[in-house]
């Protein structure tokens, strides 16, 4: 694995601190190379003033051979150096060489005795008086000796047309390195000063930033096998592009969602048809022998029956097809069946008949009933599935709870909403609400809300459960004067 | 009116003249005693002293031995009082060497060297070291690599000290009075040889200076060894007290100069 396959929690920050690293450097080493040549020039110009300063008292003093006098000249900005400045000592000796490049006075005698050739005191000293004999140098300048630790800085001695030496001050690294690197010391310090800020910034900045990437890319992983939970939008709040990906992430997340609901629901529906349909036609099958076995127990027992077993057998037999045909007939819903108009009584009749169990348990029971006049729906069939609703929620309520129905008129269709504050079901068991021998009946066959199911469908309306503020909702919508389906 | 105006005394390189803090300190004690304006009035050359005295702008001098003999020959000085060393009105030349040279022992080993002189007109630390050569039958102007003038005792020995000359003549009271004020300067040289007894650097009053002034100062400078505060100017310069001297005292000298056609 290389560097470049590190978890951006790992390339962020690594990557921040290489960069402030390489830009504090490149900023000391730039203000560092500058610094030294401005002190170079600086250098520079001091030679030129003290020179300025001297030639002047030279050339008389030379004129005249007054040694002591370019003497004391020459000493005077050793002595100002001496007393000035703490590097002392750059200024390593000012020398006055005649025309001949024979040292005329130095202000360190024993470096430079007079008289002697320039070019015999050492090899510096020598090649200084070779650019300068063969005139490289004119004027006044500074150079540097290649390979020494020495520069030169040389001016005439001349007044007008009368040159009758030059002027050599002899100048050491010592001139500039020693402030240079207190200079460069207290830069750097300030470098790692502001790297001790930058730092530990540039690594909390690197974190906050790849966190929230990590986390995505953690999801997005996960998105394969099963859907991941959503992104705390809090996480990252900033409007930039990371921001607009949490957001997208979140939004395809309900998106997905959506759709698996959507595919759980059309599956259920499917299931709840086939399983109507199989159904239908397992108690069709049913019904006709079943009707021909009940016709032939009615004719057996119209006849004199004298044996008390026979008679207590086709009994039994007639209580077991009975049961079966109760059985039969609760799994046929048959909607198609001709029925009167609901009206508001009837819907009034449902409150009468469950009123004596919401008693029983002190329920409070929210009624409310919209329905006025007639209604073209099939009145039995509406009352089975309020009743059904009904009892399941008095049912299902906590002693003293609170249960509602609402019976109400809207845009031509009839909304019925049941609530209850029971236990709310679970996920799992609302995914099976609807089917037949339902483990959820407690004393019924559990067929209520399977039976209530296929009535609604059949009259083109649809029976949705949810759960809402703790409560248990079932509500129903049914178009008005629809053919049945 | 004469006794108001300020009395004036030049102060030749003979003494150490550019001791400028010591030089406040004897005006104010002369004008203590004598109750009377003085002017010091220091020149880095003898030249320049003997020109003062010449424009009548001195009342009297501290020179040399060879200055006052000039003087006396053209301007008629008179001697007013000598300074006293060991109680003597006399002085040896001193042979200075850098401390490093450990070897020479006296004027004929310094042949090819740099020789630095005091003064042009400087006795000792001019025409001595010429006459001696002389006599030893050289040249000065070749026996010597260069020579060349520093002008005051105290700068002969930094010329010496930081090895600019190789060598040089200086009195011995200022050698002294230096070695006691600036060890570290003169802990650079070492003293190779001494010359015989010479006479001392005098005071001299100009021929028509106010006879009142000239016996009041005298007075002033012969007591000066006697009062505390004196004596302890006087110590400063290494001089014992003042005294009156004849101009017998510098016949020497006076031979020399005449030898080396200076009469």
């Amino acid at each position: 694995m290389s560097v470049l396959d590190l978890s951006f929690r790992h390339k962020f920050p690594l990557w921040g601190s290489f960069l402030v690293i390489v830009t504090a450097l490149t900023v000391s080493a730039t203000l560092m190379v500058e610094t030294y040549w401005e002190l170079e020039e600086d250098l520079e110009i001091n030679m030129g003033t003290v020179a300025r300063a001297l030639t002047p008292q030279l050339f008389p003093a030379m004129v005249r051979d007054d040694v002591w006098a370019a003497y004391e000249a020459v000493r005077t900005p050793l002595r100002d150096v001496a007393e000035t400045d703490p590097h002392v000592g750059y200024m390593e000796n000012v020398v006055v060489v005649d025309r001949d490049m024979k040292v005329f006075v130095a202000a360190h005698p024993a470096l430079a005795r007079m008289q002697r050739p320039l070019a015999e005191i050492d090899p510096d000293y020598a090649a200084a008086a070779e650019r300068l004999r063969s005139g490289a140098e004119g004027g006044t300048g500074f150079f540097k000796i290649p390979g020494s630790r020495r520069a030169f800085f040389h001016a005439p001695i001349a007044e007008g047309r009368a040159q009758l030496g030059t002027l050599l001050i002899v100048v050491t690294e010592g001139a500039i390195m020693p402030r240079f690197l207190v200079i460069a010391r207290d830069g750097m310090a300030a470098g790692a000063l502001i790297l001790c800020i930058l730092l530990p910034f540039n690594w909390y900045w690197g974190r906050r930033m790849a966190e929230p990437l990590v986390l995505l890319t953690r999801r997005m992983r996960e998105l394969g096998r099963k859907l991941p939970e959503r992104l705390d939008p809090a996480l990252y709040t900033h409007g930039d592009e990371l921001g607009s990906l949490f957001h997208t992430y979140n939004k395809m997340l309900a998106e997905l969602e959506e759709k698996r609901e959507l595919e759980r629901q059309v599956v259920r529906a499917d299931r709840l048809a086939a399983l109507g349909q199989l159904a239908a036609g397992v108690a069709h099958e049913i019904n006709n022998p079943l009707g021909g076995m009940l016709m032939a127990i009615d004719t057996l027992k119209r006849q004199t029956i004298t044996d008390v077993r026979t008679a207590k057998t086709i009994a039994l037999l007639e209580r077991g097809l009975a049961q079966i045909k109760e059985t039969v007939s609760a799994l046929l819903v048959e909607a198609k069946l001709k029925s009167r108009n609901l009206s508001h009584s009837d819907i009034e009749d449902v409150l009468v008949l469950v009123l004596p169990q919401v008693h029983k348990k002190g329920l409070h029971l929210d009624w409310r009933n919209a329905v006025d006049g007639e209604v073209a729906l099939p009145a039995t069939l509406v009352r089975q599935v309020l009743i059904n609703l009904l009892l399941n929620a008095i049912h299902a309520a906590m002693l003293q709870g609170q249960v509602a129905c609402h019976v109400t008129i809207d845009a031509g269709r009839l909304r019925i909403a049941v609530t209850n504050d029971g236990k709310l079901l679970t996920a799992e068991e609302m995914g099976h609400l609807f089917e037949p021998f339902s483990p959820l009946s407690e004393g019924g066959h559990g067929l209520g809300l399977w039976v209530s199911y296929q009535i609604v469908h059949q009259l083109g309306g649809d029976i949705v459960a949810s759960r809402n503020d703790g409560q248990m909702h079932f509500a129903v919508e049914l178009p008005v004067g629809g053919e049945p389906a | 009116m004469a006794g108001s105006a300020p009395i004036r005394i030049g102060i030749s390189p003979a003494v150490l003249h550019d001791q400028h803090g010591a030089m406040i300190d004897l005006r104010r004690y002369l004008e203590g005693k004598t109750g009377r304006a003085i002017e010091l009035i220091p020149r880095s050359s003898y030249r320049e002293t003997f020109d003062l005295m010449r424009q009548g702008k001195l009342d009297f001098a501290w020179v040399s031995a060879y200055p006052y003999l000039y003087l006396q020959r053209t301007l008629k000085v008179r001697l007013l009082v000598v300074p006293l060393f060991q109680g003597r009105p006399f002085f040896r030349a001193c042979l200075i060497v850098p401390a490093s040279d450990k070897t020479t022992s006296g004027l004929l080993d310094l042949g090819g060297k740099f020789f630095a002189y005091a003064d042009p007109d400087s006795f000792s630390g001019h025409f001595l070291p010429r006459y001696e050569l002389r006599r030893a039958g050289k040249d000065s102007r070749t026996f010597f690599a260069k020579t060349f003038f520093v002008h005051g005792q105290r700068n002969v020995v930094r010329a010496v000290a930081d090895g600019l000359a190789d060598a040089a003549y200086v009195h011995d009271f200022a050698w002294d009075a230096l070695a006691e004020h600036e060890p570290d300067l003169a802990a650079g040289v070492r003293v190779a040889a001494r010359s015989q007894e010479y006479g001392a650097a005098p005071i001299v009053a100009r021929a028509n200076v106010d006879a009142a002034d000239a016996r009041l100062l005298q007075r002033v400078l012969l007591e000066m060894a006697d009062d505390t505060e004196g004596a302890a100017l006087l110590k400063g310069q290494r001089i014992d007290g003042f005294g009156i001297s004849e101009p017998q005292a510098y016949e020497g000298v006076g031979r020399i100069m005449r030898a080396m056609g200076r009469p």
